[in-house]
C-alpha cells in the first residue's frame, strides 16, 4: 500500500504550500483517479509517490518504506513505476527495446532476465515486433505505451501516471486508459492516474479531487460525477455522455450516475 | 520531414563488416591510422605501402556492400585540402631541381612527390575512417567507444556516464531537429525572415528560433533527468546491459589479423 | 473575401526516392466569419494542409488564392493569413508577453509603439488583461494563459484568415473554455480553420467540415451531412465520433434506435433514445 499521512509540501522555503494536509491510500489491484485543474498540485502528488519529491511535513510510506529515508529510496523507486505526460521526456534509448531495458539495467539484473522482462513488458502494451524501431518513428500513442512498458519492466507493484493522455489523439488516449484499467484490475497493480479531464474517471474504483493543494473529495466516481457544483469546483466539466445520462434521468430512465461514456449509457438503457 | 544524409552516415546492411564488433572495428581503424603515418613519403616503398592500404580500403568497402558513392562523398569535403597540400608542397621559390618553371616559381620534383603522398594519405584516412561510421550504427559506436575506453575507468574517468550522455545525445538529435524546424516555421508564419540583411542581421534574426529551442532543451533535460531517476538511474556503477556486447572469437581474430597486417605494412615499407 | 485552396497537392522530399505524397487534390474555401473544422486520423495530412494554406510549403500542384489574388510564398500572404501551431507556447522568446506578441506586427513593418498597441489589443481580445499579463514573463503563465498569449501573438497581425492546429490539446476544462471563447471572438473579423481531434469542442459551431484520409478529401460538407456520413467515417478510422452521436451509433448497432439522423444535441439524442427504448419494449410485449 502507498499511504500519504497528512502530507504537506512546498517547493521552496518561502513558496506557498503546493499540497496541504493530504492523506490518501493506494492499494494493489485498485485504480484511483486524481483529478484537478492545472496547478492544483496533482503532479506534485504524483512525484511524492516514489520519492522524486519528499514531504515538507507528514510522510509517504510505500509498503512500509518511508520515501524520505535515503536508505530505502531505490527500493521505493523500483516498487513504484512512473509514467509522465510527454513521452519524449522519458524515452532514453535509441531503439525501443533498449529504452524498455533502461530500468532493469539500472537494477543490475542479468542480461537474460532483462531480455525476458523487456519482451513481456512490450507484449503487455502491444508493442511486440517493434523492438528495433527508433523512438522518433513511433506515433505519440506508441511512444507513451513504450513509456508504460519501460515502467512495467521494473516489475513495480504500483504505477503512477501523471497526465498520461494529455499529448495523445483519441485513439492513443483510449489505448493508454485501457492499459491502466487492465494493469489494476487484471494484473493487480495499484494504479494512480493523475488527470485534468474526466475521461478516465468512470473506470476508476475511487476518485480523488484536488483544489489548490487540498483534497476536497475522495470516493466513488458517481459521488463526483453526480455533483455538478463539486465538479465545477475541482475545475472539471461533465463529460458529454454524462450529460446525456442526466437528460435520460430527467426523462425517467434509470441510468447510473457513474455512466460517463457512451458505452455505459447505452448498456444502461437496454439492460 | 527532411532527411539529413551527412558524410559517413550509417548505411544499414547485413555484411561481415557490419557484423564485426564496434570495438574491433575501432581497433582496426586505429591500426590503419598508425600504419598510414608510419609510411615514409620520401621512399618509393612509401607509395607501395599506400597502394597496399588503398587496396585494403577497397576490399573492405566491397565486402561491406556500402555504395562506393557514400564512401567517395566524404572526399568532396577534403578535396580542397588535398589540392592545397599538393600545390603547397610542389611550388618552390627558385629551386635547384625544377620540373617546370613559371617565372621565379617552379614545380619541384621532390616537393611534388611529397605533396601527392600527403594528399593520398588524407584521402585514405578519410575513406578508411568513414568506413567505420558507415558500417556501425551510432548506438553500437557509442558502446564500442565505451568498451575501448574502459581501461580509463581505472584512473576514475566516468566512461560509463560519458557513453550514456553520448547515447542520449544521439537519441535526441531527431527530436531536436523536428523541434527546431517547427519553431522556425512558426516564426516564419509570424513574418520572421532568416535570409535578409548582413551577417549580423541574420544572426539576430535567429534569436526567435534559438531562444525557445534552448529553453525547450533545458526543460527537456530537466524532465528527462527526473524520468531517469524515477527509473532508478544512479550512474553507471552497478548497471548491467540488455545486450552484453562482448567480443566474439571471430571479432578478436579479425581485429588481431587485420591490425597485424596493417602495422606490418607501415613498419616494413 | 475568401482563402481558397484549389486542387492542392504537395509532396515531401519531392524528386528523391524518399518522396511521399502528403496532400493530393484537396480543395477548400474559407470565408471571413466562417469556422471550418478539419478532421482526420494522425498522419492524414491535416498539419500539411495548414502549412500549405499559410504558404509555408511549396505546392507540387494547385493554387492558393487570398481574396481572389494568387499568392505564393509566405511573404505575399504576410499578415493576411495567421497560423498558430500545436503547442505555440513553446515559441516564446521575449522577456515579456507584450513584446513577444509585438513580434508579428513589427515584422509587418509597424512602428514599435504601434506594434505594442496591436499586441495589447490582441491580448485583450483573447481575454488577457494587457496591464496584468503584458509585462509578465511568458514562461510564468499557466497552460491556458500561455496558449491564449501565443494566439494573441498571431491575432496582433490582424489576419483575415486564422489557421489553428490543435488549439485545445493538453488544456484543462477552464483553459479549453477560454481558448474556445477567444476563437469565437476572433471569428468576428476572420475566417477560422481549426484542425482538431476534439470534435466535441468545435463541431457545434462549424460551418463546414473537411475530413482528410491519406492526404485526400474523404468528406467535405456541413455538419448535418457529416453526421450522416459519420458511421462510415468512424468505421474507416478517419473520425473519432463525438460522444453523443457515438451513443446513438452504439444503440443503432444493437438494433434499437429507430433510424433518424444522428445529432450533437444532448436533449434531441435523449428523446431519440427514449423513443427507441419504448419501441423496443412495445415490440417485446
Amino acid at each position: 500500500m502507498i499511504s500519504f499521512e497528512s502530507v504537506s509540501f512546498r517547493y521552496r522555503g518561502d513558496a506557498p504550500l503546493a499540497l496541504e494536509g493530504v492523506s490518501l491510500t493506494l492499494r494493489q489491484g485498485e485504480l484511483v483517479a486524481v483529478v484537478g485543474a492545472n496547478g492544483s498540485g496533482k503532479s506534485t502528488l504524483a512525484r511524492l509517490c516514489d520519492g522524486l519529491l519528499v514531504p515538507t511535513d507528514g510522510r509517504v510510506v510505500v509498503d512500509g518504506l518511508d520515501t524520505a529515508d535515503p536508505a530505502s529510496l531505490w527500493d521505493v523507486r523500483s516498487t513504484v513505476g512512473m509514467v509522465f505526460q510527454d513521452p519524449d521526456d522519458q524515452i532514453v534509448g535509441t531503439v525501443v527495446e533498449e529504452d524498455c531495458a533502461f530500468g532493469p539495467e539500472n537494477l543490475g539484473l542479468p542480461g537474460a532476465e532483462i531480455r525476458q522482462r523487456v519482451d513481456q513488458a512490450l507484449g503487455a502494451v502491444g508493442l511486440d515486433g517493434l523492438q528495433r524501431r527508433e523512438p522518433h518513428l513511433l506515433s505519440e500513442g506508441q511512444k507513451q505505451r513504450l513509456a508504460v512498458a519501460g515502467a512495467l519492466a521494473m516489475r513495480p507493484r504500483y504505477l503512477v501516471f501523471d497526465e498520461p493522455t494529455a499529448m495523445l489523439d483519441p485513439a492513443g488516449r483510449r489505448s493508454v486508459l485501457e492499459i491502466t484499467e487492465r494493469l489494476a484490475h487484471a494484473e493487480g497493480h495499484g494504479v494512480l492516474v493523475v488527470s485534468h479531464d474526466t475521461a478516465g474517471v468512470s473506470r476508476a474504483d475511487r476518485v480523488v479531487g484536488i483544489v489548490a493543494g487540498r483534497i476536497v473529495f475522495d470516493g466513488p466516481p458517481e459521488g463526483l460525477l453526480g455533483d455538478p457544483a463539486l465538479l465545477a469546483r475541482v475545475g472539471l466539466s461533465l463529460p458529454p455522455a454524462a450529460r446525456l445520462a442526466a437528460a435520460l434521468r430527467d426523462r425517467g430512465i434509470d441510468v447510473p450516475v457513474a455512466a460517463a461514456d457512451a458505452e455505459s449509457v447505452v448498456t444502461a438503457l437496454w439492460r | 520531414m527532411k532527411r539529413i544524409t551527412g558524410i559517413g552516415q550509417y548505411v544499414p546492411a547485413d555484411s561481415p563488416v557490419h557484423r564485426l564488433d564496434a570495438a574491433a572495428k575501432i581497433g582496426v581503424v586505429a591500426a590503419f591510422t598508425v600504419s598510414l603515418f608510419m609510411l615514409d613519403g620520401s621512399q618509393l616503398s612509401g607509395f607501395v605501402g599506400l597502394a597496399l592500404l588503398a587496396a585494403a580500403v577497397v576490399t573492405a568497402t566491397a565486402i561491406s556492400r556500402v555504395p562506393v558513392r557514400a564512401v567517395v562523398r566524404g572526399l568532396k569535403a577534403v578535396a580542397v585540402i588535398m589540392a592545397l597540400t599538393i600545390v603547397a608542397n610542389a611550388l618552390r621559390w627558385q629551386p635547384a631541381d625544377a620540373l617546370a618553371r613559371l617565372g621565379p616559381l617552379a614545380v619541384d620534383g621532390a616537393g611534388l612527390r611529397t605533396g601527392v603522398f600527403f594528399a593520398m594519405r588524407i584521402m585514405l584516412l578519410v575513406t578508411g575512417t568513414s568506413l567505420l561510421t558507415l558500417t556501425t550504427s551510432p548506438v553500437q559506436l557509442a558502446g564500442g567507444i565505451e568498451r575501448v575506453l574502459a581501461p580509463l575507468k581505472l584512473v576514475r574517468v566516468p566512461v560509463g556516464d560519458l557513453a550514456m550522455t553520448l547515447t542520449i545525445a544521439l537519441r535526441f538529435i531527431p527530436t531536436t531537429a523536428e523541434e527546431a524546424e517547427r519553431i522556425m516555421t512558426a516564426q516564419q508564419a509570424r513574418g520572421a525572415s532568416f535570409d535578409a540583411g548582413g551577417p549580423i542581421a541574420r544572426a539576430r534574426a535567429y534569436a526567435p528560433v534559438l531562444v525557445p529551442l534552448f529553453f525547450q532543451l533545458f526543460r527537456r533535460a530537466d524532465a528527462l533527468a527526473t524520468a531517469m531517476e524515477a527509473r532508478c538511474y544512479r550512474g553507471s556503477e552497478g548497471r548491467t546491459r540488455l545486450v552484453d556486447s562482448r567480443m566474439r572469437p571471430v571479432d578478436w581474430v579479425t581485429m588481431l589479423v587485420a591490425s597485424t597486417l596493417l602495422i606490418a605494412t607501415g613498419w616494413l615499407l | 473575401m475568401a482563402l481558397t485552396l484549389t486542387q492542392v497537392a504537395c509532396e515531401y522530399a519531392a524528386g528523391t526516392s524518399l518522396a511521399s505524397v502528403a496532400l493530393s487534390d484537396v480543395s477548400l474555401t474559407l470565408e471571413v466569419g466562417q469556422l471550418v473544422v478539419v478532421l482526420g486520423s494522425t498522419g492524414a495530412g491535416k498539419t500539411t494542409l495548414l502549412r500549405a494554406a499559410a504558404g509555408l510549403l511549396a505546392l507540387s500542384r494547385g493554387t492558393v488564392d487570398v481574396d481572389g489574388r494568387p499568392a505564393s510564398g509566405a511573404r505575399a500572404r504576410r499578415g493576411a493569413v495567421g497560423l498558430v501551431f500545436q503547442r505555440p507556447e513553446a515559441q516564446f522568446f521575449s522577456l515579456t508577453v507584450e513584446e513577444d506578441c509585438a513580434f508579428g506586427p513589427r515584422n509587418l513593418g509597424r512602428r514599435p509603439a504601434d506594434a505594442l498597441d496591436d499586441a495589447r489589443g490582441a491580448l485583450a481580445a483573447v481575454g488577457l488583461d494587457p496591464d496584468v499579463f503584458g509585462p509578465r514573463e511568458p514562461w510564468s503563465l499557466s497552460g491556458g494563459e500561455a496558449r491564449r498569449a501565443a494566439l494573441a501573438g498571431v491575432l496582433a497581425m490582424r489576419p483575415r484568415y486564422l489557421l489553428l492546429d490543435e488549439p485545445t490539446a493538453g488544456l484543462d476544462a477552464a483553459g479549453r473554455d477560454a481558448v474556445c471563447a477567444a476563437v469565437e471572438r476572433a471569428r468576428a473579423d476572420a475566417g477560422v480553420l481549426v484542425v482538431t481531434h476534439d470534435a466535441d469542442v468545435f463541431l457545434g459551431g462549424a460551418d463546414r467540415v473537411l475530413v482528410l484520409r491519406d492526404g485526400r478529401t474523404a468528406f467535405s460538407g456541413d455538419v448535418p451531412a457529416l453526421l450522416d456520413a459519420l458511421p462510415a467515417l468512424a468505421e474507416a478510422g478517419d473520425v473519432d465520433p463525438p460522444e453523443i452521436p457515438r451513443a446513438l451509433m452504439l444503440a443503432r448497432r444493437r438494433g434499437f434506435a429507430p433510424g433518424g439522423a444522428l445529432t450533437l444535441d444532448v436533449e434531441a439524442a435523449a428523446d431519440t433514445l427514449v423513443a427507441a427504448r419504448r419501441a423496443a419494449a412495445g415490440g417485446a410485449r
